[in-house]
């Protein structure tokens, strides 16, 4: 009975977590907020070019358009000059400058009359409280209840590196994420786009656990989805 | 050679301890995230072992992961770095006007 897969157990270490690269740097982080607390301006012009894009785009996860994004993130780097005398790395500075821009981005929000406040953990909270996002990929009635409707099939590359995604693909990825309601949109930007640890996005943007992972959840599932034809096997 | 589903589908229900195919797709992010107990996990893993089909979810869910984390940044405009470098100079200046100033009153 060949059909067993007995091989499980090595299938099980395929790496569980969520890879948590830093942007390069030439220098570590201790250094480099010295550096900023001295005045370098070198250093200065170095950190606006390695942070500004992922506070771009967590900023865009807040406020509804470039223009303000935009501004939020200026606001942000000066938030940093008033606060780095203090800044005493309790949490990384990444995550600092995520803190300080979700802040600003939220003031900014309610100005411009978008964001609204993390409600309740679990449904609702969101606007989308709908039936589990997974239902239309079940059979819903009889003996084969809670078993996949369609199998899903391997993709043809284990990993995104080996696949060069195309553009037109990473495009649609975005488009998926902005597409999101706002708080999944908020969280899956921050952990999965960011690689910030769950912990902090939590801290960042003052949600619990549980929210955050039901939040993550449906993120990752809707972009799943888009994915899903890009890198289909060639059996399609 | 094709295997009885209604067994396949009694086997699995026994061996991964009532884990549908659905719970397990529900559940893949709290997994991931190391939320389980240790009796949720061993469940969790006995199904994903004896089910193909939610063992390709299962990768399908971690290449998302991975492929949201190599999505490419766009910089900000050289206007706001060239607007916020002139911003660090005058602090930097009035930082050290401050600490001299401090530095003559002691």
């Amino acid at each position: 009975m060949s059909f067993f897969v007995w091989s499980w157990p090595l299938n099980l270490h395929v790496a569980l977590g969520v890879p948590n690269v830093q942007p390069s740097m030439p220098l570590d982080e201790a250094d480099l907020v010295q550096a900023l607390q001295r005045g370098d301006e070198q250093v200065f012009a170095a950190a606006m070019d390695i942070y500004s894009g992922s506070l771009l785009r967590l900023a865009m996860s807040f406020v509804p358009s470039r223009a303000v994004a935009e501004e939020v993130v200026q606001e942000t780097w000066m938030g940093v000059l008033e606060g780095i005398g203090r800044f005493e790395g309790r949490s990384s500075f990444k995550t600092w400058l995520f803190r300080i821009l979700t802040n600003r981005a939220k003031t900014r929000g309610t100005r411009e009359r978008r964001y609204e406040p993390f409600g309740l953990a679990g449904s609702g909270s969101d606007g989308d409280d709908g039936p589990s996002l997974e239902d239309a990929l079940f059979v819903t009635e009889g003996s084969g209840k809670g078993h996949w409707a369609d199998p899903p099939q391997g993709w043809e590359a284990d990993t995104p590196e080996r696949a060069l995604l195309s553009k037109e693909c990473l495009t649609a990825i975005e488009q998926a994420i902005d597409g999101l309601p706002e708080n999944q949109r908020q969280v899956i930007t921050l952990r999965d786009v960011e690689g910030v640890s769950a912990e902090e996005v939590c801290n960042i943007l003052s949600i619990s656990e549980t929210n955050q992972r039901v939040l993550l959840h449906r993120a990752r599932t809707k972009v799943r989805r888009v994915l899903d034809p890009y890198v289909r096997g060639g059996n399609t | 050679m094709a295997m009885d589903n209604n067994f396949k589908q009694r086997l699995m229900g026994y061996m991964a301890g009532n884990f549908s195919c659905q719970n397990i797709a529900e559940l893949i992010t709290d997994y991931l995230e190391g939320s389980f107990t240790l009796g949720q996990r061993l469940r969790f893993q006995m199904h994903i072992g004896l089910c193909m089909a939610c063992r390709n979810y299962l990768r399908q869910m971690k290449y998302t992961v991975a492929t949201l984390h190599q999505l490419p940044s766009e910089p900000i405009p050289e206007h706001i770095k060239t607007a916020l470098m002139e911003r660090f100079r005058t602090w930097k200046h009035e930082q050290e006007s401050q600490d001299s100033s401090s530095d003559t009153s002691l």
